[in-house]
C-alpha cells in the first residue's frame, strides 16, 4: 500500500518518460544518493573503501559500458579487458607525456583512445555476430595483452613494464585519501550513469535494441545497422576506457598489463549477466554482486565449515568460489534471464500491489 | 471513396530471382499507381513475399529493375527505401520482442529524428523535445488503432493480432507514401480482420498512402483491392481489376486446379 | 596437432547439437585431471603393470565424464532447450567455471603425470630424401594417429548408425526433431559423452606431453582460433586448422616476431581468425552462413 501509483496520473509526456515515474522511486533513489554521498564516507572503515566501496563504483562504470554493448545491443563483447586496458594506458601516456595535464582531459581523452581502439576492433560486428563475434573480440583482448606488454612505447620504456601515477588533484583538491577516490569515482559514476540512462532511452537506444532483437526488420525501417553497431562498441568502448582508467589511475596506483587479462573480460560480462542485460540498474547490482561474493565467501565458508568441524583453506575456497560463479551463471540464465534487475522490478511490481495479492 | 489514382508511383520490371537452383521469380512486371491499393495474390509458394522482399531490398535479384517515382534502381538498399517512403509488414511478423509496443512503434520515427548522440545523452533540451513532438505522433498512431491499453506492454506479451496492428503501426510511423503489408490478416477471426480492412482503408483514405496488399482472403481481395497482380510459381498469371482477374480462366486453373 | 584434438571437440558438439560448447576446455582438463588421479591412486594401490593401471583409468576417467555429461544434461540443457545461442554460450561459459573450481576440488591442483608410455625422443626420419633428416616428433605421430582414428569411429558413427542420423537431425532445428520423436534429452547426454570423450582422449594426450595443470583450462581459448579456421561444422577443417596454426604460430615467432618485439604467438593465431572472420567466417570448409528473413 505504499507503493502505489494511484493519484500520480502524468499529465504531459515528459512526465511520462522521466527516469523515476513513480514518485516513490524518487524518494528511494534520493535516499540512495545520500547514504552513497554523505554517509558512506562517514561510516566506512579504510577496508569497506579500498576492497569494496571504490571498486564497486568504479566496476559499476565499466559494466554500464558493456551493458550498452551486451545487454542493450545484443553484440557479444569478451574483449572488455582490452578496452580498459587502452582506456588506462591512453590516459597514462596523455597525462605523463603533455606536462601539466589534468586529470579530468586525461580520463577524458583514455576514454577516447579506447573509442578508436573499440570501433575498430568492432568492425566485424558488421558481418559475424554470436560466437564469431566473441572470437574477434577475443583477438582484441589478447593484441592488446600483448601490445602493453611487448611496445616498451605505451609504458614510457619502463624496464619492468610497471607504470604507475601519483599526486592526482582535481581543480586543485588533491585526491589522495580513500574519501576523496571514493567521492571523484562516485560523481563521474553517476554522470555517466545518467549520460548511459538518457542515451538508452532515446533513439539511440531503441537502434540498439531493435538491432539485438531483429537486425533485418530494423534496416527495412531505415535504422542502419552499421550507424547503430558501431555507435553501440563507440560509447560502451568509451566508457570502459574511462573506467579502466580510474580502475588503473585510482584504485591500483600502480599496474601491469596483466591487471586487464581476459578475466577481466569475463568478470564483467558474468556482471552484466547477473545484474541484468539490457538494464542501467542491473550494472550496479551485477557489479555489487561480483565484489561482494568473493569476500562473503570468505567469511563465510570457513565459518559453516567451522561450524561442522571441517578445516577450509583458502585455495579450497578459491575453488568454490569458482563453482559457485559457474553455478549461478548457468542459474540465472535459466531461471531469470534478465538478471537480478529483473528480479528487483518483480519486487517492485509485487510492492505496488502489496498487501493485495493482484 | 473520395481518394483519386494518380500516375505510376512504382513499376517492377523483368524481375528474375533465385535461390541457388530454386527460382523464385521469374520475369516479373507490374505497376502500382499513387493511391491505389494494389493486391498480389497466388498460391501458397508462388513468390509473393519473395517480391515484396525485392521491392525492399532484404533480396536482390538477379535480373530486372524497380523504378521509383522516377528513379531506376537495379537493387534496392533497405535503409534507402525506407528513406525514399516505403514501409512494410511482415508475414511473420518482425517485431522487436523486447521492446514495449510504444518503444516499437517509436522505432519508426527514428529516421526522422535528428539530435545527434551528444545530444540525446544530455537529454534536457533539444532531445527532449524532439522525443515528445514525435511521441505525439505515436499516440496519434496509437489511438488509430486502438491499442492505447498495451502501450507500455512488451509486445511478445501480446496476443498474435494485437502484434500484427503493433506492426501496422511501425510501419505507418515511417509516414510512408507506400505500404507493403505482407499477409497483414494471416490467422485472425472475422472481426479482427474487418478491423484490420477498416484500417488500411482508413489509411488509404485519409494519407493518400499507396498500398499493396499481399493476401489470401479472396473476399477481402475482391472487397478492397483497385487492381491484383496474380502469380504462380514465381511467374504472373493475371493483372487487372478484381473483377478481370475473377474470371482469368488461368488463375481459376491455379487456384482450383485444372478442370474447372 | 593438440590444437586440434580440442579443436574436434568443439566441431563435435556443434556439428551434433548446434551449441558451442566453451567448456570443452574445462572438460578437457577434468578428464585429464581425473584420469591422472585415478591411475595415481591405482598404482600407489598397486594394482599390476603399468598398462592395465592406464587403461583403468581410463576407464574410470570415462565413467565420470559420462556422468559429467548427464548432469550437464539434465540440470542445464534440458532447462534452455530453446534460447538463442548467445545465451547457451554462456551457460558453457559458466559451466566452464563450475568444472574448473569442481576439478581442483576434487581432485587437487598441483600438477599431474600421464605416463603412457609414449616415447619421448624425437626421431629422424627420412634421411635420404632430404638433407639431414626431419625431426619427426614420434609422440605427435601417435597423437595424430589417435586422433585419425578417433575421427573415422566417430564419422562412422555419425553417418551409418541411427543414432548419428538423430543427432544431426537434432543439429539443424530441436523442435522439429522434437515433433518427429527424437528424444532430445538422451541425444544431448550421448552428444555430451562423445564430447567428454574426446575431452579424454585429448588430455590424456595433452597431459602425457605437458603434465596436467590448471593452465590446460586455457586450452579452450587457444584452440577457439582453430575452430574459426578450419570452420565450426567441418571435421577435417578442424584437424587442419590445427595444424595451419599450430605451424602457423612457430613460424611467425621466428620470423617475424623480431620485428615487433617478440611473443607473437599471443595473438598470431586470433588474428588470423579476425582475417578470416571478416573475409570468409565459414572457415576453409564449414557450411556457408545463412540468415533468413
Amino acid at each position: 500500500m505504499f507503493y502505489r501509483e494511484n493519484g500520480q496520473l502524468k499529465t504531459s509526456y515528459q512526465a511520462d518518460q522521466q527516469i523515476f515515474p513513480i514518485a516513490q522511486d524518487r524518494w528511494f533513489i534520493l535516499a540512495m544518493l545520500l547514504l552513497a554521498f554523505v554517509v558512506a564516507p562517514l561510516l566506512a572503515t579504510d577496508y569497506w573503501f579500498s576492497a569494496i566501496l571504490i571498486p564497486f563504483v568504479i566496476m559499476a562504470m565499466a559494466a554500464i559500458g558493456v551493458n550498452i554493448l551486451v545487454g542493450y545491443c545484443g553484440q557479444i563483447s569478451l574483449g572488455s579487458g582490452a578496452f580498459m586496458a587502452v582506456g588506462a594506458y591512453g590516459a597514462y601516456n596523455f597525462f605523463a607525456r603533455v606536462p601539466d595535464m589534468p586529470l579530468i582531459p586525461a580520463l577524458i581523452l583514455g576514454g577516447l583512445c579506447a573509442t578508436v581502439f573499440g570501433v575498430l576492433f568492432g568492425l566485424p560486428s558488421l558481418r559475424v555476430r554470436g560466437l564469431y563475434l566473441a572470437v574477434a573480440t577475443l583477438a582484441a583482448q589478447f593484441f592488446a595483452d600483448w601490445m602493453f606488454l611487448r611496445i616498451k612505447w605505451f609504458t614510457l620504456d619502463t624496464p619492468s613494464g610497471s607504470v604507475s601515477v601519483s599526486n592526482l588533484q582535481v581543480f586543485g583538491l588533491p585526491i589522495e585519501s580513500d574519501v576523496s577516490k571514493y567521492l571523484f569515482c562516485l560523481t563521474l559514476l553517476c554522470l555517466v550513469a545518467l549520460l548511459a540512462k538518457n542515451l538508452v532511452r532515446g533513439a539511440i537506444g531503441r537502434e540498439w535494441m531493435a538491432i539485438r532483437d531483429m537486425d533485418v526488420a530494423a534496416a527495412v525501417i531505415g535504422i542502419r545497422p552499421m550507424y547503430a553497431k558501431l555507435s553501440a562498441f563507440a560509447v560502451s568502448s568509451f566508457i570502459i576506457g574511462v573506467a579502466g582508467a580510474l580502475w588503473a589511475f585510482i584504485y591500483m596506483g600502480s599496474w601491469e598489463p596483466s591487471a586487464f587479462s581476459v578475466n577481466e573480460s569475463f568478470r564483467l560480462l558474468f556482471m552484466v549477466i547477473i545484474g541484468g542485460l539490457g538494464s542501467i540498474m542491473g550494472g550496479f547490482l551485477g557489479a555489487a554482486f561480483i565484489i561482494l561474493l568473493p569476500i562473503f565467501l570468505n567469511q563465510a565458508l570457513p565459518f559453516i565449515a567451522g561450524m561442522v568441524g571441517i578445516e577450509i583453506s583458502t585455495t579450497v575456497v578459491s575453488h568454490t568460489e569458482l563453482m559457485i560463479f559457474g553455478g549461478l551463471i548457468v542459474w540465472f540464465l535459466i531461471v531469470e534471464p534478465h538478471g537480478l534487475a529483473k528480479l528487483w522490478s518483480i519486487g517492485k511490481q509485487k510492492m505496488r500491489v502489496w498487501p493485495f495479492p493482484y | 471513396m473520395s481518394r483519386e489514382i494518380g500516375e505510376v508511383i512504382l513499376d517492377v520490371h523483368n524481375i528474375s530471382l533465385s535461390f541457388g537452383g530454386v527460382k523464385a521469380l521469374s520475369d516479373i512486371s507490374f505497376d502500382v499507381r499513387e493511391h491505389e491499393i494494389r493486391a498480389i495474390i497466388g498460391p501458397n509458394g508462388a513468390g509473393k513475399s519473395s517480391m515484396l522482399n525485392c521491392i525492399n531490398g532484404v533480396y536482390t535479384p538477379q535480373q530486372g529493375s524497380i523504378t521509383f517515382r522516377g528513379q531506376t534502381f537495379s537493387h534496392m538498399d533497405s535503409h534507402q527505401v525506407a528513406v525514399m517512403g516505403v514501409a512494410r509488414t511482415f508475414q511473420n511478423l518482425a517485431l522487436f520482442k523486447g521492446m514495449s509496443v510504444l518503444d516499437n512503434i517509436m522505432t519508426g520515427r527514428n529516421l526522422r529524428m535528428k539530435s545527434n548522440l551528444l545530444l540525446q545523452a544530455i537529454r534536457w533540451g533539444p532531445a527532449e523535445r524532439e522525443e515528445i513532438q514525435h511521441r505525439k505522433r505515436v499516440e496519434e498512431i496509437i489511438d488509430f488503432l486502438e491499442i492505447q491499453p498495451y502501450r507500455k506492454t512488451p509486445v511478445g506479451q501480446l496476443p498474435y493480432g494485437l502484434q500484427k496492428r503493433v506492426d501496422l503501426g511501425r510501419a505507418l510511423a515511417l509516414e510512408p507514401q507506400v505500404l507493403l503489408l505482407d499477409e497483414p490478416m494471416a490467422g485472425m477471426n472475422v472481426e479482427e480482420k474487418q478491423d484490420m480492412c477498416r484500417f488500411i482503408l482508413d489509411v488509404n483514405d485519409e494519407f493518400g498512402t499507396t498500398v499493396v496488399l499481399i493476401e489470401h482472403d479472396m473476399g477481402v481481395v475482391m472487397d478492397i483491392s483497385d487492381r491484383v497482380v496474380v502469380l504462380d510459381y514465381g511467374k504472373k498469371i493475371g493483372d487487372g481489376t478484381p473483377d478481370e482477374v475473377r474470371q482469368n480462366p488461368e488463375v481459376i486453373s491455379a487456384y482450383l486446379g485444372t478442370g474447372h | 596437432m593438440l590444437y586440434s584434438l580440442v579443436a574436434l571437440g568443439f566441431v563435435l558438439i556443434f556439428k551434433a547439437s548446434g551449441v558451442f560448447n566453451f567448456a570443452q576446455g574445462a572438460m578437457v582438463l577434468f578428464a585429464a585431471l581425473a584420469m591422472a588421479r585415478f591411475a595415481q591412486w591405482l598404482n600407489t594401490a598397486g594394482l599390476g603393470p603399468a598398462w592395465l593401471v592406464n587403461l583403468m583409468a581410463f576407464a574410470l576417467a570415462a565413467v565420470v565424464m559420462f556422468a559429467v555429461a548427464w548432469l550437464i544434461e539434465r540440470l542445464v540443457l534440458r532447462n534452455l532447450v530453446n534460447q538463442e545461442g548467445t545465451t547457451l554460450l554462456m551457460a558453457t561459459l559458466g559451466i566452464t567455471y563450475f568444472l574448473e573450481g569442481l576439478g581442483q576440488s576434487i581432485f587437487g591442483s598441483d600438477i599431474y603425470k600421464i605416463d603412457i608410455g609414449m616415447p619421448k625422443e624425437p626421431v629422424i626420419a627420412f634421411q635420404d630424401v632430404f638433407e639431414g633428416g626431419i625431426l619427426i616428433n614420434l609422440e605427435d605421430l601417435i597423437a595424430a594417429l589417435i586422433a585419425a582414428c578417433l575421427v573415422v569411429a566417430l564419422s562412422v558413427f555419425f553417418q551409418k548408425t541411427g543414432t548419428g542420423r538423430a543427432l544431426r537431425a537434432v543439429a539443424d532445428d530441436h523442435q522439429a526433431a522434437q515433433s518427429i520423436g527424437i528424444p532430445l534429452n538422451r541425444i544431448w547426454v550421448i552428444v555430451w559423452c562423445v564430447a567428454g570423450l574426446v575431452a579424454l582422449v585429448a588430455g590424456m594426450i595433452w597431459g602425457s606431453k605437458l603434465g596436467v595443470q590448471f593452465s590446460l583450462a586455457t586450452v579452450a581459448l587457444r584452440a577457439l582460433p582453430v575452430v574459426i579456421l578450419g570452420g565450426l561444422t567441418s571435421v577435417p577443417g578442424a584437424i587442419i586448422g590445427g595444424l595451419i596454426i599450430g605451424v602457423g604460430e612457430k613460424l611467425s615467432e621466428v620470423y617475424l616476431g623480431p620485428f615487433v618485439g617478440g611473443g607473437i604467438e599471443i595473438w598470431f593465431a586470433y588474428v588470423l581468425a579476425l582475417v578470416f572472420l571478416l573475409f570468409r567466417p565459414q572457415g576453409l570448409f564449414g557450411e556457408k552462413i545463412i540468415d533468413r528473413v
